[in-house]
């Protein structure tokens, strides 16, 4: 995150003296006392609550009675459940599919958007209005815009002269249908992407332009390399949000049919809040934890062959 | 060569595609809440007629209250404003603070916590899920509204800082400046002058956080029990499983729930569509 956007620090850092002026005294007990609800949650709600996931992942726990220390047992029995495999193939499957269509949709919605046109604000406020949508209410009706006999999208199939489809119901389309679904709300991915092109030169694009550039060889040569800071952001914000849907998975199809959309975050609640197996998912949880890591640290060592900072080299 | 209002955009042609993608891009975005709409205004069954109708063959109003007093959703109402209500005013209190005292105040250790800060985006909640379900446990406060909104008087969250911080980033620190001269204290400073002219990015936030707890499913599914804590969100979904069959009652009270949601969108609509409130996220 640090390396996406620039980081200015608008005044100087307090010095080194040997004995802290009043000034800098005044500012250390001001920011402190302003930051203070954050560093208390912080501590309470992050860092508490990730050192105690971490210890129950090494004990068995039902969530009442004792909590019984087993050491590694939980993550013997977890690398040997094909459950787990399972959710952790769909969940990839999932984000690693559902993310680059989500950014490709997102980016293309928000070119559109900031194009120079007249009522380009009127369809702004249009193409968000998915991407506010509470996400049961979403949920139920998409369940319903899918469904075999009487949806929408099998309407529309049929209006056409194709076959209609068993979106959700059929383990081999459910994950493409879950996917298709999401692509109706990235306004999120989009404002953010809009916000971005917004902040492109116009007189880099102009010289561009005399220089006798096509409209898309600008676009690759110029906008690109000029966002790729907002696209690394939602790549990065994008897989981690993916790596956890749950929702979805667990009003519409209850990770069904045969498992095929049994995803991460729902086998955790399941081993967790239905079997009442708090070590074992909390160890889940951990190894979670870990995949994220591993895969934000390679997307960081990747970007440095595309993401281009103006401000020369990324800062932190 | 270049005309300088429409440098992007030159031809008829072009602006005649240009609009016919935006148009195309419409009819997908608000397609499937038509269906919403009309699926709730079907007549009892109606909802299983083959070929589905496009529009119904007579409207149905009444289905609203049926299905408004199918559940106690007046109840489900209250809770659901009094969480997003308390949820956002800790979290545009705080999070304001904690990204003045980022952007403006020069204390010790700033880039180490705003390292922290932004490196907590990157943890995956599910991790703390099961700790935070027995912490409010052990305190007594399973199972009420509590633990819904508590958590965000705590700084709201990192992303809503980063936001904030960015755009206070933007503004002049002349008048701020002059203030201090003049002896100002800094919580002076900070709510007279730089939080008025910090109101797009914290209507902006204003937004996302009434959006994303007047929405949230997750966490009154893990934090809450009882009928009288549940949420509209949750409301819905019990309400949709018993009685999955009636799809025009669901789609009645989706439409109902998304109204408020729509009210306060268009109402700060300006702030954030346009891009202002967002502007320091370009990364300049």
């Amino acid at each position: 995150m640090a390396d996406a956007v620039p980081l200015e620090v608008s005044s100087p850092a307090p010095s080194r003296k040997p004995r802290w002026s009043r000034k800098v005294k005044a500012d250390n007990i001001a920011g402190y006392l302003f930051l203070a609800p954050w560093v208390i949650g912080f501590l309470a709600f992050t860092v508490g609550p990730m050192v105690a996931s971490g210890y129950l992942s090494l004990t068995k726990y039902s969530g009442f009675g004792a909590v019984k220390w087993i050491a590694f047992e939980n993550y013997d029995k977890i690398f040997q459940d094909d459950l787990f495999y399972t959710a952790l193939y769909n969940t990839s499957y999932y984000a690693f599919l559902g993310v680059p269509a989500q950014l490709l949709v997102a980016l293309c919605l928000a070119v559109l958007l900031n194009m120079k046109l007249r009522y380009v604000n009127v369809f702004r406020t249009v193409y968000y209005i998915p991407t506010v949508t509470p996400a049961v209410a979403n949920v139920f009706l998409w369940v319903w815009i899918f469904n075999f006999d009487f949806g929408l999208i099998n309407s529309l199939l049929r209006l056409v002269g194709i076959s209609p489809v068993n979106w959700l119901w059929d383990p081999q389309i459910v994950k493409p249908a879950l996917i298709l679904m999401s692509l109706w709300s990235v306004g999120q991915q989009m404002v953010i992407f809009l916000a971005a092109l917004q902040g492109v030169s116009e007189e880099l694009l102009e010289a561009a332009s005399i220089d006798g550039a096509t409209n898309f060889r600008r676009f690759m040569r110029i906008t690109i390399p000029l966002i790729s800071p907002v696209i690394f952001l939602n790549l990065i914000i994008g897989i981690i949000n993916l790596f956890q849907t749950f929702t979805v998975a667990f009003i519409a199809t209850k990770g069904g049919p045969i498992n095929s959309s049994l995803f991460y975050v729902l086998y955790i609640y399941r081993k967790g809040f239905e079997s009442f197996s708090m070590g074992y998912a909390s160890g889940l949880a951990w190894i979670l934890f870990m995949i994220i890591l591993v895969i934000t640290a390679i997307q960081f060592y990747l970007s440095r062959n595309w993401v281009y900072y103006e401000s020369g080299g990324a800062p932190s | 060569m270049v005309d300088r209002e429409e440098k992007y955009i030159g031809s008829i042609s072009a602006k005649v595609v240009a609009y016919l993608l935006l148009l195309l891009g419409t009819v997908i975005s608000l397609m499937p809440l038509y269906w919403l709409v009309m699926t709730s205004l079907r007549p009892a069954g109606a909802e299983f007629t083959y070929p589905p109708e496009w529009i119904p063959s007579s409207f149905h109003p009444e289905n609203y209250p049926v299905a408004w007093n199918r559940a106690p959703f007046w109840l489900f109402t209250f809770n659901s404003i009094l969480v997003t209500f308390l949820a956002t005013l800790g979290t545009l209190l705080t999070a304001s603070m904690a990204a003045y005292a980022f952007a403006r105040i020069p204390f010790y250790g700033r880039n180490v916590w705003f390292a922290l800060t932004l490196s907590t985006m990157m943890l995956p909640w599910a991790v703390t899920l099961i700790p935070r379900f027995l912490l409010f446990k052990f305190l007594g406060l399973f199972d009420s509204l509590w633990p819904l909104f508590l958590p965000f008087w705590f700084g709201g969250g990192a992303f809503y800082i980063f936001l904030i911080r960015q755009f206070i980033m933007t503004l002049p620190v002349e008048m701020e400046e002059a203030a201090v001269v003049d002896g100002a204290s800094r919580l002076r400073i900070y709510s007279m002058i730089t939080m008025p002219l910090t109101k797009p990015a914290i209507a902006a936030v204003g937004v996302f956080s009434f959006i994303h707890h007047w929405n949230d499913f997750m966490s009154p599914l893990i934090f809450t029990n009882r009928e009288e804590t549940r949420t509209l969100a949750l409301g819905l979904r019990y309400f949709g499983d018993e009685q999955f069959t009636e799809f025009r009652l669901i789609m009645a009270v989706a439409t109902l729930m998304l109204v408020p949601v729509l009210v306060v969108f268009f109402a700060a609509n300006k702030y954030f569509v346009s891009g202002v409130a967002l502007s320091g996220l370009a990364g300049r």
